[in-house]
C-alpha cells in the first residue's frame, strides 16, 4: 500500500512538473485571476460578494455561441460577448446592487445568489440544457513552440491577455481621476461621498469594469471548453471565490494573487491527477483550501491586515 | 436673512428612533463671517453638521444655500453645491498620499481650473502639506493631519466651510494656527460654521456664537463676551 502510494506520488510530481502542465495552469491562473479581479473591485467598492459573477461570463459565452453558430468573424463575435456582458452587468448594479448599498452583506449575498440562478433559468429555458457550441477560437487549443517546449497557444495567450488587462487597470485606479475616487471609496465610502465621490458613478464604473474583465474571461474559458451551457463557469465562480477568500478578500492584489494561485493548483491538479482521479480535484482543491484558513484565516497573501491597498 | 447670507438653517429638528437629537435650531452664516456653535457633548452640534451636509436625514426645517434648498440631497450632491465639511477626527484617507488626498477634495469643485493652481492655493496656506505631499496621510502628524483636512475642503473652492472641532487633541501651537488660518480665510468671502468644545477662543473668534444645549439653541454670545466670565460660566452651564 504504502508503495502503492510513493509511486502515485512519484508519477502525479513528474507529470505536474512537465512545461506543457505548468503552462496550462498558469494559464488558467491568470483567467482565475481576472475573475478574482472582477469579484475583488465590486467587493471593493461596493462590499458585496457578487455570486452571480459566473452568469455574467455565461452568458458572454452565450453571446460567442450566438456569433460562432452564424459564423460571423471573431470579432463581431468579441464585441457581441462584450456588449452583452457590460449590459447586463449595468442593469444588475441598477436593479439589484444599488437598491441594496449599505445593506447587511448577508442580504446583498443572498440577492446576488437569486440574481445567479435566475440568469441560470432563463439560460436553460432559453438555450436548453446541453448548451450551444463556441467555436470560433477553438484553433487556439493547437501547440506552438516556445524554444524547445511545446505549449497550447491558449495558455500563451490567457497569460498576456490577463497581463495587459491587469496592467490598464492599475493604469486607470493609479493615475485616473475616477480610479482615484474607486480607492477613497474603497477605503472608506461615507468619507468619500462627503468630499464630493459620486456613489453612483463609483460603483457603476466598478461594475462595468468587472463586467469587461467577464467579458474577457468569456472569451478565454470558451476555448478551452466550447459548450456553453447554463452551468458554464458556475464552477469556476466558486472555486475564484475560495481563491479570493484564501488570498485576502479585503484588498485587491491578495485577492488576485489568491485567484491565480488556486487556479495554477487546480491546472496542476488537473493536468497531473490520473484520470482515475481526476473526479477528486475539486476534492484536494478544497481540502487545500480549508487547511489554508486554518493556518492563515486572514489570508494567504495579507501583509499585517492592511498594509496593501484595497483596490 | 440678509442679501449675503451664503448658509441659513431654520427650525432644524433631527431625531434618532422618535428621540429629538436637534430641536428648532436657526441661525445663517453670511459670506466672510464666522459663526460659532459651541456646547456639551451630546449637545447635537455634530448632528447639526451631518444634517447640513446630509449624512442624516431631517426630520423638520430647512436648509439653505444661496437660497436653495439642500435638504434631501446626498453628501456628495451638498459637497458639489459647494458646501466642505472638515470632519471630527479629520477622516483623512491615512493609505493614500497627502496629495492624493488633496486631489479628492477636487472631486466637488465646481469651477474648472488646473490642478497645480488649486493645490498650489492650499500649498500657499499650507506649506508642511507641500514638503510632505507624496508621503501617506496616515503618516503625519496630528498637526499636519488637521492642516491636510482642511486643505481638502478648501481645494473643493466651497462657498461654505463648517469645521467639527478642529482643535482637538492638537497642540496649543497647531491650533494658533488654525485659528489664524480661518481668520485668513474669512476674508476671502468663505462662509464659516465652527463647532468647537474651545469655547473661550471660538467666541472671541466668531463673529457670534450660538450656545447649543439638549438639542436646542440657548445663547447668542459676541466677541466682547469672551472676556466676560459671567456670561461664559452662563454658556458653560446652559
Amino acid at each position: 500500500m504504502n508503495v502503492l502510494v510513493a509511486s502515485g506520488l512519484t508519477d502525479f510530481l513528474h507529470d505536474a512538473v512537465e512545461p506543457q502542465v505548468q503552462a496550462d495552469a498558469i494559464g488558467l491562473g491568470a483567467v482565475f485571476a481576472l475573475m478574482a479581479v472582477g469579484i475583488g473591485l465590486v467587493f471593493g467598492v461596493l462590499r458585496l460578494i457578487n455570486f452571480a459573477y459566473g452568469q455574467l461570463i455565461m452568458a458572454g459565452g452565450f453571446a460567442l455561441a450566438y456569433a460562432s453558430e452564424r459564423g460571423w468573424p471573431v470579432v463581431a463575435g468579441i464585441a457581441l460577448c462584450v456588449a452583452v456582458v457590460v449590459v447586463l452587468s449595468l442593469a444588475m448594479e441598477r436593479v439589484v446592487f444599488r437598491p441594496l448599498r449599505g445593506q447587511s452583506p448577508a442580504s446583498m449575498l443572498v440577492a446576488t445568489f437569486a440574481v445567479a440562478f435566475l440568469l441560470q433559468s432563463i439560460a436553460l429555458i432559453w438555450f436548453g440544457p446541453l448548451g450551444k457550441n463556441a467555436a470560433s477560437l477553438v484553433e487556439l487549443n493547437q501547440p506552438m513552440s516556445i524554444g524547445s517546449v511545446e505549449v497550447r497557444k491558449i495558455a500563451v495567450v490567457s497569460l498576456v491577455t490577463a497581463a495587459v488587462a491587469l496592467a490598464l487597470l492599475l493604469l486607470l485606479l493609479n493615475r485616473t481621476s475616477i480610479g482615484l475616487h474607486m480607492r477613497a471609496a474603497a477605503l472608506d465610502f461615507p468619507t468619500a461621498r462627503l468630499v464630493g465621490v459620486r456613489a453612483n458613478a463609483v460603483s457603476a464604473v466598478a461594475v462595468v469594469l468587472a463586467g469587461l474583465l467577464a467579458a474577457i474571461v468569456a472569451v478565454l474559458l470558451t476555448v478551452q471548453f466550447p459548450t456553453v451551457t447554463p452551468t458554464f463557469a458556475l464552477n469556476e465562480t466558486i472555486i475564484v471565490l475560495a481563491g479570493v477568500v484564501v488570498g485576502g478578500m479585503n484588498r485587491l492584489l491578495p485577492a488576485t494573487l489568491g485567484g491565480f494561485a488556486i487556479g495554477y493548483v487546480s491546472g496542476i491538479l488537473g493536468g497531473a491527477l490520473p484520470t482515475n482521479q481526476s473526479q477528486y480535484l475539486s476534492t484536494f482543491l478544497f481540502l487545500l483550501v480549508i487547511v489554508v484558513l486554518l493556518l492563515r484565516p486572514e489570508g494567504l497573501f495579507t501583509r499585517g491586515g492592511h498594509a496593501v491597498e484595497r483596490v | 436673512m440678509s442679501a449675503d447670507t451664503a448658509l441659513a438653517v431654520e427650525g432644524l429638528l433631527v431625531s434618532y428612533g422618535g428621540v429629538p437629537a436637534v430641536r428648532d435650531v436657526s441661525f445663517d452664516v453670511g459670506a466672510g463671517e464666522i459663526v460659532g456653535l459651541i456646547g456639551p457633548n451630546g449637545a447635537g452640534k455634530s448632528t447639526t453638521l451631518h444634517a447640513i451636509v446630509g449624512l442624516v436625514r431631517a426630520q423638520g426645517g430647512e436648509v439653505t444655500l444661496g437660497g436653495r434648498s439642500l435638504r434631501g440631497r446626498s453628501p456628495e450632491a451638498v459637497a458639489r453645491a459647494g458646501v466642505a465639511l472638515v470632519p471630527e477626527g479629520r477622516r483623512l484617507f491615512g493609505e493614500l498620499t497627502v496629495e492624493e488626498n488633496l486631489r479628492l477634495g477636487l472631486a466637488a469643485r465646481r469651477e474648472n481650473g488646473s490642478v497645480r493652481d488649486a493645490l498650489g492655493e492650499v500649498f500657499a496656506l499650507f506649506p508642511v502639506l507641500r514638503d510632505f505631499r507624496k508621503r501617506s496621510a496616515g503618516a503625519l502628524s496630528g498637526g499636519q493631519q488637521q492642516q491636510l483636512a482642511i486643505a481638502r475642503a478648501l481645494v473643493a473652492k466651497p462657498t461654505v466651510l463648517l469645521l467639527d472641532e478642529p482643535s482637538l487633541g492638537l497642540a496649543p501651537t497647531i491650533v494658533d494656527l488654525v485659528f489664524s488660518t480661518l481668520t485668513e480665510i474669512r476674508g476671502r468671502g468663505l462662509a464659516i460654521l465652527l463647532v468647537e468644545q474651545r469655547a473661550q477662543r471660538t467666541v472671541a473668534l466668531a463673529d457670534r456664537t450660538h450656545v447649543l444645549a439638549n438639542g436646542e439653541l440657548r445663547l447668542q454670545l459676541t466677541p466682547q463676551d469672551a472676556g466676560d466670565t459671567d456670561k461664559m460660566i452662563a454658556a458653560y452651564l446652559a
